[in-house]
C-alpha cells in the first residue's frame, strides 16, 4: 500500500482510500481530498514536514503524519 | 413580517474575498465583537443599500461539519438564529472546494444567493464559466462579483434582500440510491414534525451521525437503534462510513455538474503566485526570508527608533507620543492647569500622577503598535501568514503551539500586549489559547530594567544574566507548552493541520487599514480601562495609609510633627526593619503594609522581604515600576531629591546588593535570581492582562492563564532557590524534599505519553 507520505515530490498521483476516522479525516476529505481525486504533490516545507499538494486546483499544506492515511496509486 | 428587520447572513470559504465584500457591503456601518464565549470575532454591520437590513459576517469556513469551532460557530447560528437568507460567497478561480460548502447551505431551508467573486480573473486565465447553467443546477441566483473593484456588489445585495423577502431555495443535488433510501426513512422517523424545508439537513446530519445534532434532537434509544440501521446498510452497500460517503457524493455531484458548465482553455501555466511560491518556499530560501521578514517586521515597529539611526518608525512615534504628549502635555499640561484652578492637592495628584500618567503610558504604545498591526495585516492579507505556519509547524507543534505562534512570542520581547494581540491570526483555538498564555514568558522591553536591576547590582553586570533570561523565557514556554497541552483543559480539541495555502495577491489596503484600526482601538479600549483602573488603585495604595493612628496621604501626615514624632519614627523603623533615619512616609502607606504579611508568600522563594514583595506588586501596573520602586524603597536621594532614576538603578545597586544579603542570609545572589525568575515569569502588567482577557473572551480562561503563570513562577522559583542552596550552602531539608516532589512533578507531566484528541468538545 503506497501512502500519499510516501510519494515524491513532483508526483501526481490518485486517491484510492483513505484509512483512519474522526476529525482529521473529515477535515481532509472536505479539503477536497477524496477518492479519485488528483493529488500533485508540490514541494517539502524546508524542516521536512508538512508538505505542500495541489489538489483541486488549489495549493494545501497537510502533515506528513496525516498524509499516512491517505491511500495513493 | 414587512416590517420586521432582514437579517442576511454573509457565508464563504476563508480567502475567498469574503472580509473584502462584507466592508464594501457594509462601509463603516460595523460592530466588532466575538461570538459568546469563544474567541472567534463576530462582525455584524447595516447594509449601505438598505440600513434597515443586518449582514452578519460569519467565519470562514470549508464545510458545516462538526469538527472546528468556526464551523460549530456558524452552523448554530444558522440553525438556531435562522437568518431570512444567506450571501454566498465564492471564489470562481477554486469553484470546486467552494460549492462543496454551497451544496450543504442549500440544505439549510434558508434562501441561498451566491455571489460569484473573481470572475474577471477566470476570465483572464482563458476560461469560462456557464453562470446561467450553475444557478439552474444549484436552484439559487448567481450574481457576479468583483469584491475588489466594487463591480456587482450592489446587485448581489439587492439579491439577497429580495430573496430574504421571498426566496426560496430547494436543495438540487441528490445522492446516491442507498443514501436516499436512508434519508427518506430517517425524515419519517425523526424530524417529519419539523418544518419540511430543514427535514433534509436534520437528516443528513443524523446519517452523517453528526453528535451535535443527534444530542440537539434528544431522540429517544429506540429511534436511535432504528436509524442505526438504515445507516449501516447503506454503509454496508457502499462500503465507506457514512460521513465519507456524504463527503464523497457532494465532490462527485460536483465534479460532473461542473463538467459542462466549466470549460478550461490553458492548463499547465504557472501562476504569478505559483512563481513567487517558487522562491518564497523554496527549501534553502524559505528560512533564510522567513529571518529577514521578521527582522523587518520587528525592526520597523520595535527596533532602534529612526531617531537613534535604526529603523523603527514604530519606536519613533512612540518616543515622541511619549515625551511630548504623554509628558509635556498630558502630565505637566494637567498638573499646572489644575494647579492654576486650585484643586485639592491629593486630586491633582490623583489625575496627573495616577491616571493620567498610566493612559499615558498606554496611549505612547499604540503608535508602535499600529505600526506593528499594520505589518502583521499586509502579512495576513498578502498571503504569506499561511507560509510561516507552513514553515515553522514542524518546530512549534511539539509544544501545542501553531506554526503561526512564532509571531506572537517575537512580537512579545518588545511588548507582551501586542503579542498577546497578535495571537489573533492563530485558527485554532487551542493553539491560540495556549499562545496567548504563554506568550508573556518572554523578557519584554519593560522587564529589561529588572534584569539590568539584578545583574547590575548582584552580578556585577554580568551578562549572561540578560542571556539566562531569554533562555528562561524560552525554556518556559516549551516547558508549558508541553506540559499544558496534556492536560484536560487543552487535551479536549484536535488539531488538524490541513491549511490551505493561498495564493498571494497584493494587499487590499482598505482590509488592511480596517484591520490595523479594529486591532488598535481594541487595545485602546480595553487595555485603557483597566490600566486606568489599576494605576489609580496603586497610586492610592502607594499615598494613602494610616500613620500613627491616623488615616489621609502619608505624604502630607508625616509633614506633621505632631502625628510623626520621634517615638512613632522608632516603632516603624522597629516594624519595617530599617534604621530611623531610613524612614519615610511610604513605610506607611497601605501598600508597604500590605506588602508586609504578603512577603510571606515569598519566603520559601528567597525574597521574603517586604521591599521585594512591593516592587513585585506594583511590577503588575507595569514591569517598569519594580525598578522605579526599588529607587524609591531603598532611597535613592539625589542632592535636590528629584533626580530620576537610571534605567537600571545603578544609584542603588550597593543598597540592593547589601539588603539582598541581609535578608536572604547571605544568599543574596541566588535570591536576586528567583526575584528575577519570578518577575520574568509571573502575571504579566495589567494591560497586558487587559489583552489577554480580550483575545480569551472569557473569564475562565483570563484567570487560569493569569494563574498558571503566577504558580509556574513560583514553582521555578522556588526550585531555583531550594535547589541552589545546597551548592551555595544552608540548604533547608524541608524545602529540598518539596523542591524535588515539584521537579519530578514537573518532569512527569514533560514526559508522560500522550495522545492527541479526536473530537471537538464544546457545550
Amino acid at each position: 500500500m503506497k501512502t500519499l507520505r510516501e510519494a515524491k515530490v513532483g508526483e501526481t498521483v490518485r486517491v484510492v482510500k483513505l484509512h483512519g476516522e474522526g476529525a482529521v479525516k473529515r477535515r481532509i476529505m472536505d479539503m477536497g481530498i477524496t477518492k479519485g481525486v488528483e493529488v500533485f504533490v508540490r514541494k517539502l516545507a524546508p524542516l521536512g514536514d508538512p508538505i505542500e499538494v495541489n489538489v483541486r486546483n488549489y495549493e494545501l499544506s497537510i502533515r506528513k503524519a496525516d498524509a499516512e492515511m491517505i491511500e495513493v496509486e | 413580517m414587512e416590517n420586521r428587520q432582514l437579517r442576511i447572513a454573509l457565508a464563504g470559504n476563508p480567502n475567498s474575498g469574503k472580509t473584502t465584500l462584507f466592508n464594501k457591503l457594509t462601509g463603516s456601518n460595523q460592530f466588532v465583537g466575538n461570538w459568546p464565549g469563544v474567541t472567534v470575532e463576530k462582525k455584524e454591520g447595516k447594509l449601505i443599500v438598505d440600513k434597515e437590513v443586518v449582514l452578519t459576517d460569519l467565519p470562514g469556513i470549508y464545510s458545516l461539519s462538526p469538527y472546528t469551532l468556526e464551523e460549530v460557530v456558524a452552523r448554530n447560528y444558522l440553525i438556531e438564529e435562522k437568518p431570512d437568507a444567506i450571501l454566498n460567497i465564492v471564489d470562481a478561480t477554486n469553484l470546486e472546494r467552494n460549492l462543496y460548502l454551497t451544496t450543504q447551505l442549500t440544505e439549510l431551508g434558508i434562501p441561498v444567493v451566491i455571489a460569484l467573486n473573481m470572475m474577471d480573473l477566470v476570465k483572464k486565465a482563458g476560461d469560462s464559466i456557464n453562470v446561467k447553467e450553475l444557478s439552474r443546477q444549484l436552484g439559487c441566483p448567481i450574481v457576479e462579483i468583483s469584491a475588489l473593484k466594487g463591480d456587482g456588489i450592489k446587485d448581489a445585495a439587492l439579491a439577497a434582500i429580495e430573496a430574504a423577502k421571498n426566496g426560496k431555495t430547494i436543495p438540487q443535488h441528490s445522492f446516491s440510491g442507498p443514501v436516499e433510501h436512508a434519508l427518506a426513512h430517517i425524515e419519517e422517523v425523526t424530524v417529519h414534525n419539523l418544518p419540511e424545508e430543514r427535514q433534509r439537513w436534520y437528516a443528513i446530519k443524523l446519517f452523517e451521525r453528526d453528535e451535535k445534532v443527534v444530542e440537539s434532537l434528544a431522540l429517544s434509544d429506540e429511534i436511535k437503534a432504528h436509524i442505526e440501521k438504515d445507516i449501516q446498510a447503506a454503509e454496508k452497500e457502499l462500503d465507506d462510513d457514512a460521513e465519507s460517503i456524504i463527503t464523497n457524493e457532494r465532490y462527485i455531484y460536483i465534479g460532473q455538474m461542473l463538467k459542462g458548465i466549466y470549460k478550461k482553455k490553458g492548463k499547465g501555466q504557472l501562476s504569478v503566485s505559483d512563481k513567487i511560491d517558487k522562491i518564497v518556499t523554496n527549501r534553502i530560501l524559505a528560512l533564510p526570508i522567513f529571518v529577514l521578514v521578521m527582522w523587518l517586521v520587528y525592526a520597523l515597529s520595535m527596533g532602534t527608533s529612526i531617531a537613534d539611526g535604526g529603523i523603527g518608525i514604530g519606536t519613533f512615534l512612540t518616543d515622541w507620543t511619549n515625551d511630548v504628549i504623554g509628558g509635556e502635555w498630558l502630565q505637566g499640561g494637567s498638573r499646572a492647569l489644575l494647579e492654576s484652578w486650585n484643586v485639592a492637592p491629593w486630586l491633582v495628584g490623583l489625575i496627573s500622577d495616577g491616571i493620567l500618567a498610566g493612559v499615558g503610558a498606554v496611549l505612547g504604545f499604540v503608535p508602535q503598535m499600529l505600526v506593528l498591526f499594520l505589518m502583521l495585516c499586509i502579512l495576513e492579507d498578502c498571503g504569506y501568514m499561511a507560509r510561516i505556519a507552513f514553515i515553522m509547524d514542524r518546530i512549534f507543534r511539539r509544544f501545542g503551539l501553531s506554526g503561526k505562534s512564532f509571531i506572537p512570542m517575537l512580537v512579545a520581547t518588545g511588548c507582551g500586549i501586542p503579542g498577546v494581540m497578535a495571537s489573533r491570526t492563530i485558527e485554532n483555538e487551542r493553539d491560540r489559547r495556549m499562545t496567548i498564555t504563554t506568550t508573556t514568558f518572554m523578557p519584554c522591553g519593560a522587564k529589561m530594567p529588572i534584569i539590568g536591576l539584578i545583574a547590575g547590582a548582584l552580578f556585577g553586570g554580568s551578562t549572561w544574566v540578560a542571556t539566562s533570561a531569554y533562555f528562561i523565557g524560552v525554556a518556559a514556554i516549551i516547558i508549558s507548552g508541553v506540559m499544558l497541552k496534556k492536560t484536560k483543559r487543552f487535551a479536549g480539541d484536535p488539531a488538524p493541520f490541513v491549511m490551505e495555502l493561498p495564493a498571494y495577491h497584493l494587499p487590499a489596503w482598505g482590509n488592511v487599514l480596517r484591520g490595523t484600526w479594529e486591532r488598535g482601538w481594541s487595545f485602546i479600549k480595553r487595555a485603557g480601562t483597566v490600566i486606568v483602573i489599576s494605576s489609580i488603585v496603586i497610586w492610592f495604595l502607594t499615598s494613602f495609609g494610616s500613620v500613627n493612628g491616623r488615616f489621609g496621604m502619608v505624604k502630607d501626615l508625616y509633614e506633621d510633627d505632631t502625628v510623626v514624632t520621634d517615638k512613632y519614627i522608632a516603632v516603624v523603623a522597629d516594624r519595617m526593619g530599617i534604621p530611623e533615619d531610613e524612614v519615610e512616609p511610604m513605610d506607611d502607606s497601605i501598600l508597604a503594609r500590605v506588602a508586609q504579611p504578603v512577603s510571606i508568600v515569598f519566603k520559601p522563594l528567597g525574597f521574603g522581604d517586604w521591599k521585594p514583595t512591593a516592587a513585585t506588586v506594583t511590577g503588575l501596573v507595569a514591569k517598569e515600576e519594580v525598578v522605579a520602586n526599588f529607587g524609591i524603597m531603598y532611597a535613592y536621594d539625589d542632592a535636590d531629591g528629584e533626580e530620576e532614576l537610571e534605567e537600571n538603578g545603578d544609584q542603588i545597586w550597593d543598597r540592593v546588593d547589601e539588603d539582598f544579603n541581609a535578608f536572604s542570609g547571605g544568599h543574596g545572589k541566588l535570591a536576586a535570581f528567583a526575584f528575577m525568575i519570578f518577575n520574568l515569569l509571573c502575571a504579566p502588567c495589567f494591560a497586558a492582562m487587559g489583552a489577554i482577557k480580550r483575545e480569551m473572551n472569557s473569564a475562565k480562561w483570563t484567570w487560569f492563564a493569569i494563574g498558571y503563570q503566577c504558580c509556574f513562577a513560583w514553582v521555578i522559583a522556588f526550585i531555583v532557590w531550594q535547589l541552589g542552596r545546597v551548592f551555595a550552602g544552608g540548604m533547608n531539608a524541608v524545602g529540598l524534599v518539596f523542591a524535588l516532589v515539584m521537579l519530578a512533578l514537573l518532569l512527569w507531566q514533560l514526559f508522560k505519553p500522550y495522545k492527541e484528541a479526536q473530537k471537538l468538545t464544546i457545550k
